[in-house]
């Protein structure tokens, strides 16, 4: 937002650019570095992989990590390393279709489920509470195992039918309380268009909250789809993360060979605090109680006084404590 | 205290609502199927199966042909009632019932202790946590974070790895020691501890991060309240206001996330039986799922979705306890 002495002109980049606030804090930033890190290896993994990740050498079979093999070599003697930038790809496509596809879902459901009113809104936050209630993995390892070779889409696609209802929920709600503010009645006033209300009026102020949705979705796709591949459930052909360490798991990898499992596992964690953040910042921008209260109790410190205090010493210039004894609430905003 | 019906009427809708969809889902899964169970079946035992067997076997899984969907439906429900879920082909023709009932036990025991002690120990953390804003206590979030993220079969095998094959701390696999049987001899209990404290201590650690990162930001929303200021201002003591004032409305939002997220903790666990070879509910769906074993997934995936049901009306019960406006103002 642009301060009134600092009045800039309202381009479509500033506009656009102020459409992506949200992002704009240091928590964000850092996840969405690392998130593009594991993009660009995702799109240049060709490239950047030293051998292909079924490139078999027997003459190196289960070797520690070297110069040659940066993460060592499996049981058949191909490079992990390469497994793993090839396998950051089938994560991130499946992850991303799946944020989509339940983002897409989640609004389409949780704005009209807001906007609406009666019986609709009611039928349709019943539906979004059975998805969110039915519990997600059993369901997508019975459907998956269905299919002898399921396509990616369709994984991405069951992961997104079991994983919209939590942002649905939190977009009704958002949606609900918007409904009754002066500018969307103003707007009804107007005689604007339904679709217009809701595209122009509400759905910017619903961005934050979309992508946080959108984040979460995917974080939970990620973790979906490496267990179902980790189970066995999704055919071996389709290389992620977890196939990896399904294949150290059948080949018994565990304890010894700690570089064939260590690295799949520390990329998805990693992935997943990228994502964490990204929420992090979004909630900070969404709640900033949840940033301003700690610098507020970090500045209190700071003076020497304790946020919880209920008789606070209030210092006097002379820094001599005074008997005069107020609520710390007093002191925050002197 | 007067008896909220309306809230009561509308919260046994909504689960019987639930409980209708998923014994649908449940009944079409696998009608949706590729090849049907039997024929699945047939094709493994080729040969050993005379015709006759079949045609009974069909009937059997209320899978004949010659009665439409309408009827088969209506046959489904009959069964259910009397509390049958057919009969499981990897395990003998074993009642589905009576398969399930042998691993419900050990998984209700997990996961119930593990995610009740996530729950307590990671709003109890998120808390203090909240109340010391600003304090260095907040490094526990992006650790705890890491944690959560994490996939739950990675951070087992590598606690297996770890706990089990290099410091031998506590057993790799299974609810009890090789050759001993279930019994209430203390030797066995502690079998059964000795074996579940890995499996649980590692479902906790992987579910704490979400309780401990919603409970700081409710807290951190709570405190800036005027009943927190006012409450202090009548002199009360600090872990009066943390606890009675700030936490107990702080937790609200805990409680009714906890409904929502038992689903997902759920599964995150069916994959952990998997890792620790735990004789629950999970490990007998994976092992359904391989032998591709029909009735006993479906009646599994029935039970499961009961079973995350029964927990959220009991969250539910918990939030109108602590929470008198969800019992007064819909009422």
């Amino acid at each position: 937002m642009t301060t009134s002495q600092n009045r800039t002109e309202k381009t479509f980049l500033s506009q656009f650019a102020a459409s992506f606030a949200m992002f704009r804090n240091p928590k964000s930033l850092t996840g969405l570095i690392i998130l593009g890190v594991f993009v660009v290896v995702a799109i240049f993994s060709d490239f950047l992989a030293p051998y292909g990740p079924l490139d078999k050498d027997f003459s190196a079979l289960r070797q520690a990590p070297s110069l040659t093999h940066l993460m060592g070599t499996t049981h058949m003697g191909e490079d992990i390393f390469s497994q793993i930038l090839y396998g950051t790809r089938g994560v991130l496509v499946v992850g991303f279709l799946a944020g989509i596809m339940g983002t897409v879902i989640a609004v389409i459901m949780g704005v009209v489920a807001g906007y609406t009113r009666g019986w609709r809104s009611e039928s349709l936050s019943a539906i979004t509470n059975v998805f969110l209630v039915v519990p997600g993995l059993p369901l997508i390892i019975i459907i998956a195992s269905q299919f002898e070779d399921p396509p990616l889409v369709l994984i991405a696609a069951v992961l997104a039918a079991t994983g919209w209802a939590w942002g649905a929920r939190v977009l009704r709600a958002q949606t609900m309380s918007l409904r009754n503010r002066d500018f969307i009645q103003a707007a009804r006033a107007n005689g604007e268009p339904l679709h217009r209300i809701i595209l122009v009026e509400m759905l910017p102020n619903l961005m934050a909250i979309i992508a946080s949705s959108f984040i979460g979705t995917v974080t939970a796709a990620v973790l979906g789809l490496t267990t179902l591949a980790f189970i066995g459930v999704i055919p071996i052909t389709n290389l992620n993360w977890g196939t990896i360490l399904f294949w150290a798991q059948q080949n018994g990898a565990f304890p010894n060979f700690w570089w064939w499992y260590v690295p799949a596992g520390l990329c998805i964690a990693i992935l997943g605090v990228a994502l964490s953040l990204i929420n992090f910042g979004i909630d900070e921008y969404v709640n900033p109680r949840l940033r301003s209260a700690g610098e507020r109790a970090r500045a209190l410190k700071k003076k020497g006084l304790n946020a919880n205090d209920v008789m606070t010493a209030v210092r006097t210039p002379a820094s001599t404590p005074a008997s005069t004894a107020t609520n710390n609430k007093d002191n925050n905003d002197s | 205290m007067r008896i909220p019906f309306r809230f009561i009427a509308g919260r046994t809708a909504f689960y019987l609502f639930t409980a209708w969809a998923a014994i649908t889902i449940n009944f079409f899964l696998p009608r949706m199927m590729a090849g049907d169970p039997v024929t699945a079946y047939m094709q493994r035992n080729a040969g050993q199966i005379s015709v006759e067997a079949e045609r009974s076997l069909r009937i059997l899984f209320g899978l004949d042909q010659n009665t439409s969907v309408w009827q088969q439906y209506i046959a489904y429900w009959q069964l259910l009632f009397n509390g049958d879920l057919g009969r499981s082909f990897s395990n003998g023709l074993a009642p589905v019932g009576d398969v399930i009932a042998s691993a419900l036990p050990w998984t209700l025991g997990l996961v119930g202790v593990a995610t009740i002690i996530s729950f307590v120990l990671g709003t109890a953390t998120g808390a203090i946590i909240g109340w010391r804003r600003g304090s260095r206590a907040d490094v526990i979030i992006p650790i705890s974070t890491f944690f959560s993220t994490v996939p739950y079969f990675w951070l087992g095998l590598i606690a297996i790895a770890v706990f089990s094959s290099i410091l031998g701390w506590f057993p790799a696999s299974h609810a009890f020691g090789k050759g001993a049987s279930p019994e209430f001899t203390l030797d066995f209990i502690g079998q059964v501890i000795a074996h579940g404290a890995l499996p649980a201590i590692t479902i906790v650690v992987a579910s704490l991060g979400g309780w401990i990162l919603g409970m700081r930001n409710m807290m951190l929303t709570v405190l800036d309240e005027d009943y927190i200021v006012v409450a202090q201002a009548k002199g009360l003591p600090n872990r009066r206001v943390l606890w009675k004032y700030a936490a107990r409305n702080a937790m609200l939002p805990q409680l009714s996330s906890f409904a929502l997220s038992i689903g997902f903790i759920v599964g995150g666990t069916i994959v952990m039986e998997m890792v620790f070879s735990y004789p629950g509910v999970g490990k007998l769906l994976l092992d359904a799922t391989n032998a591709k074993d029909y009735p006993l997934m479906q009646g599994l995936f029935l039970i499961i979705t009961l079973a995350v049901l029964c927990a959220n009306i009991l969250a539910d019960m918990a939030y109108a306890i602590l929470d008198p406006r969800t019992r007064q103002t819909e009422a």
